[in-house]
């Protein structure tokens, strides 16, 4: 029921939602909660468990019951708490776990089941018959316990990541947040404010004291006005910091349109923030907790301090009669508040001797033992049999102070007595200082002094003064409780209410031995819903610790984690979906490659074309073929512009060749290029390729497309760690060239029509490289060969890539060629028994694929020594190998195992694996290479190839794995 | 984690990858025995408190030693790797 005046919401407005499809009204300012409390309407939810009723428990982020589905469709948004949920006209709000409707819910069964589902239920009751498990319990389990549902569908939403510096980050705008802000801002260093809720002020807009003669809300207003006009200060709204993490860094999520009715475009829904601080104000504040007594968890039971925002910041009565339970004095203001707002409080219940006294209401030193009302609150019974007509009850059981993010790093907080709860201890996260309330000093006055004081210090520690700075005045009240966690009785008494854990589950759960607070934690599930417990854990605590005969301190807390709210996945992995996650790269020829109709495969993060269809082809293989075809009769054109490039130059550059590759490659002289085997430390195959020497000191590395990174890292590793001492720089040159083959017997006679001055076997011998000149661009041609024809590569820079492709496909198609993909590629390399990484998985050695004798002896490189190991050389390392199929299948599955023929295919008679596998036009057969145990000796048997996951057999012949022009006539001539 | 590079100030954490111990430093060259190698590549102290260790920094491609505490996760220091142990 919407009060006739005061709050902080505007009436001019009216803003229409829906709730379960019925439609409501309500005000700028107002969240969900309070709009659905404006109206009437209490129930809200369904408990987790025993689908037990369950209205408005709080008004912050800490709400464990009013969690609701907001949107519709693919923008359905589970588990959102309504009371930090700002209203927009046209919200659209859905119950969650209820069915058929939220007012009659079947599953509300369970709640007759209670005494099976207790603590440790999944345990006991659903052990047996196994088979039950999977196929009646955990379905049945799943459908009745659980909050909201996801959409199903793909999130339509943006979200977005950032990062912030600053030398001050202030969490909280209470007085104390706001104090610390202003201290700091004033002394001219970079702040970041930072607050959860819709406005600032924390706290301060929910109370009626005074500050400095002006209202909270009022003086917040004026703190923030001053701090939004200096430049040093960066105020963030709606944002929740998450969590501490090492060396001053802080997570936050940032709820950027969730307040909005439409999300403008390019807009995130929500912002994940990375802020580092050189140091931190903690302002968190402090969460009420509740008391323990029968059936305290039906709609209208409420916390006091929410009692008094509804009333104060919403002008919302959340009852026409309501009464207010609490064992401290703090709960008198709620009384106080609601007489000033005009709504009748029926009692104060206080079971402290002679406390209220001169409230003006009845007082009953007494506790609440019980309540009616099957849908909403209707009555309380009092420990004195007495029973009052409510239909709100507010309950303050003290308040506990927000120590979360202290304990982030392995922090434990300390028991307080005389506020009866935990305070962070010093220096659990370096550079953070807890002040105000969080840290058990809860008068306004005391925040405010805590404020100037935590920011004071934080400047000192920073090298700056801080600014003289008055401490505004304010309420200043003693804080007094009797701790009162449970109230006796029989029935049901709730703790967790998000995971329906009651006071008997903790005492069962001690009876059963689960004394340590993280057993009883677990068996009972306390404190392991979306809330985790804020408001429940410490009387679960102090439970535990009663069950146990052991003191609270000593019984100690469960470990607090990040996020301290829920944080959607989605926002987390911001930027990291679809193409956010793996960026494409692509080649200079990818647009025409495009057009000509190419599909393309994934290299690492490059798009290759798998090959060119040409029309009439129906398969793959028929386009394979005829593009093997090209470079084996004709000429064929490949983009190789993906293989690494890496630019070395310096006086000693051959001589750091040396050192990282296995060969010799210092003796190459200018003009020469020279193929190089690269070895890991540990003498196993890291990379191959070919280096160009392209003057004295000057040379050009390739790498494979697959390892370009590591072995740049690798470099730099070997360079800065190892040879120090020698004159050599170098670096990525990767993106610069487009770098194309142009295979084949015509191939001399494509170029020779492209470059500027032409080029004949006897100037462009064989591995040679030099400078060449395309329409007057300087390019690069290397006469090397991954075909095992006559071949080049011809490199452009890259911005003239695409058009010397073009014209490159449409010469090589005049001489009856054409372009060629990664299939055909693949054919060409497996006929001539050449490596890619499917052989040089980093399993292999030199030896292994019978380069043995490239790993010099006349001088060190990485990998040398290790070479010599005895595993690495003695009989029995699988070899690599050609295999030809001798039979009538001929399938050779890449993965598929070799076995001796005879054999049974059993682990312990594996002979090796394939590697590669392709259909060759030129040998009209299928080949494979691939590793077989001392292999280069066995080329003429027959082994089996087992492919277990297809379950085909092939017989086939062990070959050497040059499987076309062995002696390479081609390929030099 | 923040790692301060000496080239590049400090930097988030993600900017970095481990490489291991220290103990990569010292190399057997082609002369050294195989149980130095194995050292060298395999044996590793696991200490709960000071460690030193080579870190790259990835977007400039530099190494550096990491001086920093397992249990507090402190940096205590970083160097150059290329001037450590000159």
């Amino acid at each position: 029921m919407r009060l006739p005046s005061g709050g902080l919401i505007d009436r001019g407005t009216n803003l229409r939602f829906q709730f379960d499809k019925q439609w409501y009204a309500g005000h700028d300012g107002d969240t969900l909660a309070s709009a659905l409390l404006a109206n009437g309407v209490k129930l809200v939810g369904r408990s987790f468990k025993y689908h037990r009723p369950r209205g408005v428990l709080s008004a912050g982020s800490e709400e464990p019951n009013a969690l609701v589905h907001i949107g519709k469709g693919a923008a359905q948004n589970p588990n959102v708490r309504a009371t930090t949920q700002a209203l927009y006209d046209g919200l659209y709000a859905t119950s969650q776990n209820a069915w058929p409707s939220l007012k009659f819910d079947v599953m509300e069964a369970n709640n007759l089941l209670a005494p099976f589902l207790g603590a440790g239920f999944y345990y006991k009751t659903f052990m047996w018959p196994r088979a039950f498990w999977e196929k009646l319990y955990e379905p049945f389990i799943r459908r009745a316990a659980g909050l909201g549902a996801l959409a199903g569908m793909p999130d339509p939403a943006a979200y977005e990541k950032g990062f912030a510096h600053c030398d001050l980050l202030v969490i909280g705008t209470g007085p104390t947040g706001l104090m610390a802000a202003l201290t700091a801002a004033r002394a001219g260093v970079d702040v970041i404010l930072a607050d959860e809720g819709e406005r600032f002020g924390g706290r301060l807009l929910s109370e009626t004291g005074a500050i400095d003669g002006q209202s909270g809300a009022e003086w917040a207003d004026s703190v923030i006005a001053e701090l939004s006009g200096m430049d040093n200060v960066r105020l963030m709204t709606r944002t929740t910091v998450t969590g501490a993490y090492d060396g001053g860094t802080y997570g936050a999520v940032e709820r950027v349109a969730h307040h909005l009715a439409t999300v403008p475009t390019g807009l995130p829904l929500e912002c994940f923030w990375r802020i580092v601080a050189k140091r931190t104000v903690l302002g968190a504040g402090a969460l009420e907790r509740p008391i323990a007594f029968a059936n305290n968890d039906r709609p209208g039971v409420m916390l006091a301090s929410a009692v008094r925002s509804y009333v104060n910041r919403y002008a919302v009565a959340p009852g026409k009669r309501v009464a207010v339970f609490g064992s401290n004095n703090d709960a008198h203001q709620t009384v106080r508040d609601l007489q000033t707002a005009g709504v009748e409080v029926v009692a104060l219940i206080d079971p402290r001797a002679g406390a209220g006294k001169d409230i003006g209401v009845p007082v009953h030193q007494a506790c609440v033992s019980d309540t009616k009302g099957r849908l909403g609150l209707t009555e309380i019974t009092l420990s004195n049999g007495r029973t009052l007509k409510v239909d709100c009850l507010a309950v303050s059981g003290g308040w506990n102070p927000t120590v979360h993010m202290t304990c982030h790093m392995n922090g434990r907080p300390q028991w307080r007595e005389d506020i009866a709860s935990f305070v962070p201890r010093n220096g659990g996260i370096p550079g953070m200082i807890p002040a105000g309330a969080c840290q058990g000093d809860f008068s306004t006055t005391a925040c405010l002094e805590g404020g100037i004081a935590a920011a004071t210090r934080a400047l000192s520690e920073l090298g700056k003064s801080a600014p003289d700075i008055e401490v505004p005045e304010a309420e200043d009240t003693a804080y007094a409780l009797d701790p009162l966690w449970a109230v006796p009785g029989k029935g049901h008494a709730w703790l967790d209410f998000q995971n329906d854990v009651t006071t008997k589950d903790i005492k069962q759960a001690a009876r059963e031995n689960m004394v340590s607070v993280e057993h009883m934690k677990r068996y009972t599930t306390q404190g392991m819903a979306t809330d985790q417990g804020k408001n429940s854990n410490v009387g679960a605590l102090a439970l535990l610790a009663d069950a146990t005969g052991r003191g609270i301190p000593e019984t100690g807390t469960t470990t607090f984690r990040p996020p301290y709210v829920p944080v959607a996945l989605s926002t987390l992995g911001a930027g990291a979906r679809g193409k956010g996650f793996a960026p494409e790269r692509k080649t200079t020829s990818h647009v025409a490659t495009e057009q000509m109709g190419a599909p393309f495969i994934e290299a690492g993060l490059w798009y290759r074309p798998s090959y060119f269809p040409r029309d009439g082809e129906t398969h793959w293989r028929q386009s394979c073929d005829r593009e093997v075809g090209y470079v084996r009769n004709a000429v064929g054109v490949c983009d190789v512009s993906t293989l690494g490039k890496i630019d070395l130059k310096g006086p000693d550059a051959g001589k750091f060749l040396d050192f990282v590759y296995s060969n010799t490659l210092s003796t190459l002289k200018p003009g020469k290029t020279r193929y190089g085997l690269m070895l890991r430390e540990d003498g196993f195959v890291m990379d191959d390729g070919t280096t160009a020497c392209l003057g004295e000191t000057h040379y050009l590395m390739t790498t494979t497309t697959a390892a370009a990174g590591q072995v740049m890292k690798h470099l730099d590793y070997v360079q800065q760690v190892h040879a120090r001492d020698m004159a050599v720089r170098f670096t990525s040159v990767t993106e610069h060239w487009a770098q194309f083959a142009v295979a084949g017997p015509k191939s001399r006679e494509l170029l020779s029509a492209v470059i500027d001055e032409p080029i004949t076997d006897e100037t462009f011998p064989f591995m040679a490289n030099g400078p060449v000149s395309v329409d007057g661009i300087a390019g690069r041609l290397f006469r090397i060969s991954f075909s095992g024809e006559h071949a080049y590569e011809i490199a452009i820079p890259a911005r003239y890539g695409d058009a010397l492709f073009r014209d490159l496909v449409a010469r090589a198609e005049a001489l009856g060629g054409g372009a060629y993909g990664m299939e055909a590629l693949n054919v060409l390399r497996i006929e001539k028994g050449f490596i890619t990484h499917s052989e040089i998985d980093g399993r292999v050695t030199a030896d292994d694929i019978g380069f043995g004798r490239m790993v010099s002896a006349k001088k060190d490189c990485i990998g040398k020594l290790a070479t010599t190991r005895p595993a690495l050389t003695e009989p029995g390392r699988q070899q690599l190998v050609g295999l030809k199929p001798a039979g009538a299948v001929k399938m050779m599955s890449p993965g598929a195992h070799l076995f001796t023929d005879g054999d049974d295919a059993i682990r312990e008679n594996d002979q090796g694996y394939i590697t590669s596998e392709g259909y060759s036009p030129t040998l009209n057969s299928n080949l494979a290479l691939g590793f077989l145990k001392d292999g280069r000796a066995r080329h003429g048997e027959i082994v089996q190839v087992i492919d277990h996951l297809r379950e085909v057999k092939t017989m086939v012949e062990v070959c050497d794995p040059v499987f076309f022009d062995p002696e390479g006539g081609r390929m030099r001539g | 984690m923040r790692i301060t590079c000496p080239l590049n100030g400090e930097r988030d954490l993600r900017e970095f990858t481990i490489m291991g111990s220290v103990d990569y430093l010292d190399r057997p060259g082609q002369d050294g025995t195989i149980e130095a190698l194995d050292d060298h590549l395999h044996l590793r102290d696991n200490p709960a408190g000071e460690t030193r260790e080579l870190w790259y920094h990835d977007p400039s491609g530099t190494w550096l030693v990491v001086t920093r505490n397992t249990v507090t996760h402190e940096i205590l220091s970083t160097e150059l790797a290329m001037e450590v142990g000159k």
